[in-house]
């Protein structure tokens, strides 16, 4: 069985990035099919940890977290659910006045990009959130941060593309996708077979793979994330928290259930082949529990990890090929993508349509690593 | 405790899970084979659910092994028999949960201590839990499960109420009716989902065992006989009450009824506990005799990984003589495969026998079916999922609004089976509804995947735990 389709766009990978730029094509007119090898936003899309935040970020990714935020704003109106995004703020951690330091360096560059940070002393900041252990030094807070469910943001933003007018595959695997000069010819399994003129690799942790066919060579390897979700406890922690130099980070959903992260699970570079590690899940507990004693007495209920594409210098490849015209790729997003994923699909479309967008996008062209 | 910590170094470790008739039959081929196997088991005392022992401080002096397991008594007692024998020949971890299992070791949790086990031949022999189907009124204070009721008269010598109405199908019902009766429990009534006709349907299969089949029957004429009141083939059953179980009523033949009680127990069959199987990684195949995707054995209880054998009703519900047989079975396989000399006249017998048990099965099956009606009479406003408070009509709309097809996307997206239980007490009736609302079979919407730890886990442990291995390099960049 065999079927032969075209579309204006083809993009490889139904994670959050593939999805919200499949939206963004449709809500411009543009035909797009959509190819996922298993389910929409179950890979690294719906399993991390849910953080929306742009504190932290590197100079380079302020302007693209700031066009998302807008956009996280406008969520329900979007894709038709709020997907349990709250603007809770997200409070960074510091245990000694070298890392005050570092927040305070850090709040004077993100000012410059319209982010506004509240710098808190110990007295303040224990004063404004007793539930902190008495190890904390201060800590920055960026209110108009927050987080959201990841597992319901991807699956919203392919069910809207697909109201849209989407074409979506799902359980589809890409065997080859190639270039004519003219036009691409992605071949997958079930006999599928797609040309397009444009051609979007949003394939994540697989990203590399695809833009090797292009002959462009991406040092990507796959990170597994550590995951875990206490019971449900009476609320106490309001703000999404995490920590200098990083080891653990947590957050309280409406429900109650605290969820953390830290360290790393294993794995390999296969659906369902990822794992979560005892050893991980112990030492972002212990690290978790200095700086917030209540988490001592909650059960964890589940442990998790998933599947995230990784590059050496912590930043995204997103923007055009550097050999094949109509090529644009979105993966590699280190371990931070989910917060900026609405603006990604926003400048994919931007580069589709009008060949440029308005994001600096610079810093993550993709033949940076062959220089 | 009995730390099997001389043992840390060597590199041949077999560690058995579960100290029931399965798990003390293969301990003890394996202990005369010169092996000193390891076995980790969450109950105080051996015997599994079946033969579940008191509390050791009751002293066996409160009730007999006569009162306790009635006609099982003397497989009770040689089962306990063997295991004291065994004792000084084995490592043994009672009151020990394992928690997770990452291929190639176990994670423990005993006594308030985190304890990691590495193996090189894993017996799982994990037992069975009631298959739950939700009905209105499942959640009063009141209602437990027909394997809860058992637990309780069993370990403490008591009884769920003081008029108790007992529901559901399945062997379970009728034996329980007769064990709680014989303790003196005051039982309103017994109500059966599955009919009579279907039973006589299946007396073929069912005489292929014709010692159960009696014990079945004369179960049922005893609570007759005692003025016990049984209803085959009810319908529609409904638990109603004020703050707690007050009354039950279900429908026969068109007509309804309901009578007065103040606990009701419930089971419709029994489920392999197949966690630990998963997440050892070994792969699984949907059976239709349980309804339900098991890890695939070979006839000896190898699975698909290798050193990892599956024996008693974790790997499939055949009850506990087969149980007994299939520990036996599957430490004689690990034997063959280490490399040593079995007794192949009985690896044969055993083979047959648990061939025959297979063809009974399939009779209890058909007497007991799993009410097929179930999932599509299920009101919307039924809760599903009692630690996450999912209900029906949430499933049912995550199906007809978002094309859910698939059990783990189910999860994923309408939180059914992500809270306290891990989808133990409720994804056989979630994966009943998706497959009903979304027009599949059971098959066909899969299984909920495994995730550690197999059940809660107090982070005050996780603090105090030793970890040995470093994690320093992996000190996690903030994600998202």
């Amino acid at each position: 069985m065999s079927e032969r389709l075209t579309a204006d766009v083809a993009i490889i990978g139904g994670g959050l990035m593939g999805c919200s730029a499949a939206l963004a094509l449709r809500r411009m007119n543009r035909s797009v099919l959509l190819l996922e090898q298993g389910w929409c936003g179950a890979q690294a899309s719906g399993v991390n940890y849910g953080g929306v935040r742009r504190q932290g970020r590197p100079e380079t990714q302020l302007p693209l977290a700031q066009r998302s935020h807008a956009i996280w704003q406008g969520l329900p109106q979007l894709v038709g659910s709020d997907c349990e995004y709250t603007v809770s703020g997200h409070l960074k951690l510091a245990r000694s006045d070298a890392e005050m330091g570092l927040l305070e360096e850090y709040r004077e560059q993100a000012e410059k990009f319209g982010l506004q940070l509240e710098i808190l002393g110990r007295a303040a900041l224990r004063q404004r959130y007793p539930w902190l252990g008495d190890k904390v030094a201060g800590g920055s807070l960026c209110a108009s941060d927050g987080h959201a469910n990841p597992r319901l943001v991807a699956a919203a933003f392919a069910l809207a593309a697909k109201r849209h007018g989407a074409d979506i595959r799902e359980g589809v695997t890409v065997e080859t996708a190639t270039f004519d000069g003219t036009r691409f010819t992605v071949r997958a399994s079930k006999g599928l077979e797609v040309k397009a003129k444009f051609l979007l690799n949003c394939a994540g942790a697989w990203g590399a793979t695809f833009a090797g066919q292009f002959g462009e060579h991406v040092p990507e390897f796959p990170i597994f994330p550590n995951m875990w979700v206490t019971e449900p406890m009476p609320k106490l922690v309001e703000p999404n928290v995490g920590i200098v130099g990083g080891g653990f980070y947590v957050r309280q959903v409406a429900r109650g259930n605290f969820v953390l992260g830290g360290g790393r699970g294993t794995g390999q570079l296969a659906i369902a082949s990822a794992r979560p590690a005892s050893a991980s899940m112990f030492a972002s507990m212990k690290m978790a529990c200095e700086f917030i004693p209540a988490l001592q007495n909650a059960l964890v209920i589940r442990s998790w990890t998933g599947v995230e594409g990784m590059l050496p210098d912590h930043q995204p490849v997103l923007g055009a090929s550097a050999t094949t015209p109509g090529l644009l790729h979105a993966f590699g997003f280190s371990g931070a993508g989910f917060q900026l994923a609405p603006a990604v699909g926003e400048v994919l479309a931007d580069l589709v349509v009008h060949g440029v967008t308005a994001t600096p996008i610079q810093a993550f062209r993709i033949d940076r690593f062959s220089e | 405790m009995n730390e099997p910590q001389s043992e840390l170094q060597s590199e041949s470790r077999i560690v058995i899970v579960g100290a029931g008739p399965a798990g003390v039959r293969a301990a003890e081929i394996l202990v005369a084979a010169g092996l000193r196997p390891v076995i980790v088991d969450e109950n105080q005392r051996a015997g599994g659910q079946i033969y579940r022992q008191p509390p050791a401080a009751f002293g066996g002096s409160v009730r007999s092994k006569k009162q306790l397991y009635g006609f099982e008594s003397a497989k009770a007692d040689a089962l306990h028999r063997t295991f004291d024998k065994l004792r000084s020949h084995i490592d043994y971890l009672p009151e020990t949960l394992v928690w997770n299992c990452d291929g190639q070791q176990l994670d423990l949790l005993g006594r308030g201590q985190h304890q990691s086990l590495p193996y090189s031949h894993l017996m799982l022999c994990t037992g069975a839990i009631d298959r739950i189907l939700p009905f209105p009124g499942w959640l009063l204070p009141g209602v437990y499960t027909l394997g809860a009721a058992q637990v309780a008269l069993k370990a403490q010598g008591c009884v769920i109420g003081s008029r108790i109405v007992l529901v559901g199908s399945g062997p379970l019902l009728y034996l329980l009716a007769y064990q709680y009766a014989k303790a003196g429990a005051k039982i309103a009534a017994v109500l059966d989902t599955a009919s009579f006709s279907g039973k006589l349907r299946a007396t073929f299969d069912l005489a292929k065992q014709p010692l159960t089949l009696g014990k079945g029957l004369y179960f049922l004429a005893w609570l007759r006989c005692h003025g016990v009141k049984v209803v085959e083939g009810v319908q529609k059953i409904a638990v109603a009450g004020e703050q707690k179980v007050q009354a039950i009523s279900w429908h026969k033949d068109g007509s309804e009824e309901t009578i007065e009680c103040d606990a009701v127990a419930s089971g419709f069959g029994l489920r392999s506990e197949t966690q630990l199987a998963d997440l050892a990684g070994c792969a699984f195949e949907f059976n239709q005799i349980n309804q339900q995707w098991l890890p695939q054995r070979d006839f000896a209880g190898r699975s698909s990984v290798k050193g990892v054998y599956l024996a008693g009703d974790g790997a499939g519900i055949a009850g506990a003589d087969a149980a007994e047989m299939a520990g036996k079975r599957a430490a004689l396989a690990l034997l063959e495969d280490l490399g040593k000399v079995i007794d192949v006249r009985e690896s044969r017998r055993l083979d047959r026998a648990l061939q025959r048990v297979q063809g009974f099965r399939r009779g209890l099956e058909c007497a007991f079916p799993v009410p097929v009606e179930w999932a599509r009479e299920c009101a919307d406003d039924e809760i599903i999922c009692r630690c996450e408070e999912i209900t029906a009509g949430e499933l049912r709309h995550s199906v007809s609004h978002v094309g859910t097809v698939e059990i783990n996307r189910l999860k994923a997206l309408t939180r059914v089976g992500m809270g306290r239980c891990q989808g133990r007490v409720c994804s056989a009736a979630a994966a009943e509804i998706l497959a009903c609302s979304a027009g599949k079979s059971l098959a066909e919407v899969g299984r909920l995947r495994g995730q550690p730890p197999v059940k809660p886990f107090p982070v005050a442990v996780g603090v105090a735990a030793h970890v040995v291995e470093s994690v320093a390099e992996n000190a996690g960049e903030e994600a998202s």
